[in-house]
């Protein structure tokens, strides 16, 4: 017994925290839906939430780790979304489970996942030269295009699928009540790959790249193949929400993937603290809540008041996290602190010094906090002729 | 083996118009300290930037142990054996001290592990990640940088910043170890730890090292030769008693 309580302590759980609220939460919704039917509401308020957490954790791998600013990511979605709703069309026109099995989904997933991940590629290896603002325009426009490109595309298959430009593609739909299961389980597989690249040779020479692509490059760091790496790894989690998406709805539009969306994403990551997959599953649900609860509670004439109210919080929010006359305010009540007083007051634990030391906390702090304006920066760019040489290093 | 470790020909750029490195010639024994000096705008970073592929030479090449390095992209010149250091020093700032050695790992063939490895947490990843990281605690003692080890690089003092970039360009298993500017804004105590430093890098390690430094206490302290710069033209080379004497050299420095 005492063998197997000296495993469980030794256990970081640290590294697990992520997997372990999802999984309970997810859980817990499950047995719900599976003995006593959830409300509508509920469900599709879960599943909005499941997909937008895939989605900002997935841009985060882009935008906080690899410090590169995306403004592409509802392109992404929108290819994983087609590939995946053309699948499940010819699934069901070959009647193999209605087009609305579990074999279904996990090929759509992964086809989806690689077409998005081959745009991923394509665009990337161009964009990627360039840095900042200019990345965001590139991707900004990728977006722009794929939804342009796809709402004008008439394109009818016998036997297969329909799609009939700006009206969508109609795909079967799975089952609303169960749904959101099979997206608590994307999320954990989002932040499986997320986090363990991240915690891994690789994810350290992505966030090398973002500290210093300079000094990265005389390290020995092949830029190139790594910003490529979490680029298209971020476009393939993305292109398996886009399947999610068009598992979740009768039609899927390419309208409703245009750019308010991207930077919708981005505003989760970014409020959820960039480079921090926790944070961007808090602010993704958090984001996706307040909108939800908004639009159903004003209606008619007050609707207009919505996105008032929403970019309210949202400034508020930033002011808090960043104006420095709310510093002090900041440091005297924030979530860490209250966890701290919980364990010393409450439950009486000490402070563990030794812990501290030990190499493996290191781990914790990899995601580190940057600011907006580091990713916007561009700092430094090697310029094959200037007028003056040595003044290279600003 | 070639007679020296690092031989360039004629190395020569031009931005332009504007001819910035003109034919310099450095020939570099093995286990030599190396100093390049000259005055402000002089062309010494720019030297090594065409050393460690950021900029190519557009005139001359050059050789690291009879090998040409000419032309290939930055980390191919780091992996055949150069390593560097920045004027301004270039950490990996929102990065532990122990992460930033392991970066300068990443690529050495005996922590090879690749990405699948790595996301499905293989056993390979777990014994390359130990092997990294004994690694890199070694380094760190060596530089006297193991107890800050899980500090963020940017909240160590300066000195130590400079100790940390050039353990992490030790880490990369380099033959020839470029330092820019290394002692920059230290105190007279900080330049004679810095110069033990250095020695014991080249005796340690087995290390070839060329140097830029403005302070000549340094210079005349630990280079064996020297090669001064003035506007991308080669003043003086040799001994650094006597390139110092030279004439053309006082006057570049001092003026007329």
């Amino acid at each position: 017994m005492a063998k197997i309580w000296n495993a469980i302590c030794k256990v970081k759980w640290k590294h697990f925290v992520n997997y372990i609220a999802i999984g309970i939460v997810g859980l817990i919704f499950s047995i719900m839906t599976l003995t006593t039917k959830l409300p509508m509401s509920t469900t599709v308020l879960l599943e909005t939430i499941t997909l937008n957490i895939v989605l900002a954790v997935s841009l985060s791998l882009v935008v906080g780790f690899l410090g590169e600013l995306s403004l592409g990511h509802a392109g992404f979605m929108c290819i994983g979304a087609y590939a995946g709703g053309i699948i499940s069309c010819i699934f069901k026109e070959s009647n193999i489970e209605e087009g609305k099995g579990i074999l279904t989904f996990i090929v759509s997933m992964i086809i989806g996942a690689v077409v998005a991940g081959i745009f991923g590629f394509l665009v990337g290896l161009p964009a990627l030269r360039l840095k900042g603002d200019y990345l965001a325009i590139v991707t900004l426009a990728f977006g722009e295009i794929v939804k342009t490109v796809l709402e004008n595309l008439d394109l009818k298959v016998e036997n297969g699928f329909n799609i009939r430009g700006a009206l969508g593609m109609r795909t079967p739909r799975f089952d609303k009540e169960t749904l959101f299961i099979i997206g608590f389980v994307l999320v954990l597989l989002t932040v499986f790959i997320v986090q363990n690249l991240i915690r891994s040779k690789h994810g350290r020479a992505i966030t090398a790249i973002r500290d210093n692509e300079i000094a990265a490059k005389a390290s020995g760091i092949n830029v190139t193949k790594y910003k490529l790496m979490g680029f298209v790894i971020s476009a393939a989690l993305a292109g398996i929400a886009g399947v999610y998406f068009s598992f979740a709805n009768y039609n899927v539009k390419a309208s409703v993937f245009d750019y308010n969306y991207s930077i919708e994403i981005l505003i989760m990551v970014v409020l959820g603290g960039m480079g921090n997959v926790s944070g961007a599953i808090i602010s993704a649900t958090a984001i996706t809540w307040i909108n939800t609860e908004l639009q159903t509670s004003l209606t008619g004439e007050l609707a207009v008041l919505k996105d008032i109210i929403y970019a309210l919080i949202l400034v508020i929010i930033i002011i808090y996290n960043n104006a420095p006359g709310l510093k002090f305010f900041r440091e005297r009540f924030n979530l860490r602190r209250g966890i701290d007083w919980i364990k010393h007051k409450v439950l009486r634990i000490k402070h563990d010094a030794s812990h501290e030391k030990d190499d493996e906390s290191a781990w914790d702090r990899v995601p580190t906090k940057i600011e907006m304006n580091e990713v916007l920066s561009t700092d430094f760019v090697v310029v094959e002729s200037t007028q003056n040489p040595d003044k290279e290093e600003k | 083996m070639a007679e020296y470790v690092l031989e360039t020909k004629n190395l020569g750029i031009s931005f332009g118009g504007l001819k910035a490195v003109q034919d310099v010639n450095l020939k570099i024994k093995k286990n030599e300290i190396y100093g390049l000096i000259g005055p402000n705008g002089a062309g010494k970073t720019t030297v090594f930037n065409m050393l460690t592929g950021v900029y190519h030479p557009t005139t001359g090449t050059f050789y690291l142990n009879g090998e040409e390095l000419k032309g290939l992209p930055q980390n191919k010149i780091n992996h055949k054996g150069i390593a560097r250091t920045f004027q301004n020093i270039r950490l990996f700032n929102n990065m532990s001290v122990i992460r930033n050695v392991m970066v300068g790992l990443h690529d050495q063939p005996e922590f090879k592990c690749t990405l699948l490895e790595s996301l499905f947490r293989l056993p390979r990843h777990f014994a390359v990640e130990k092997k990294m990281r004994d690694r890199a605690k070694e380094l760190l003692k060596i530089f006297g940088l193991y107890e800050e080890r899980n500090h963020l690089a940017y909240n160590l003092p300066y000195g130590k910043q400079r100790k940390l970039e050039i353990a992490r360009a030790l880490a990369t298993n380099p033959t020839l170890l470029l330092l820019d500017e290394p002692a920059a804004g230290m105190n007279p105590q900080e330049t004679a730890e810095l110069m033990e430093t250095i020695r014991f890098v080249r005796d340690n390690f087995d290390m070839t090292i060329l140097l830029i430094e403005h302070d000549m206490s340094l210079v005349t302290g630990i280079c064996d030769n020297v090669t001064v710069l003035n506007f991308g033209v080669t003043l003086a080379e040799g001994k650094v008693d006597e390139a110092l004497a030279n004439p053309e050299v006082i006057k570049a420095y001092l003026g007329d």
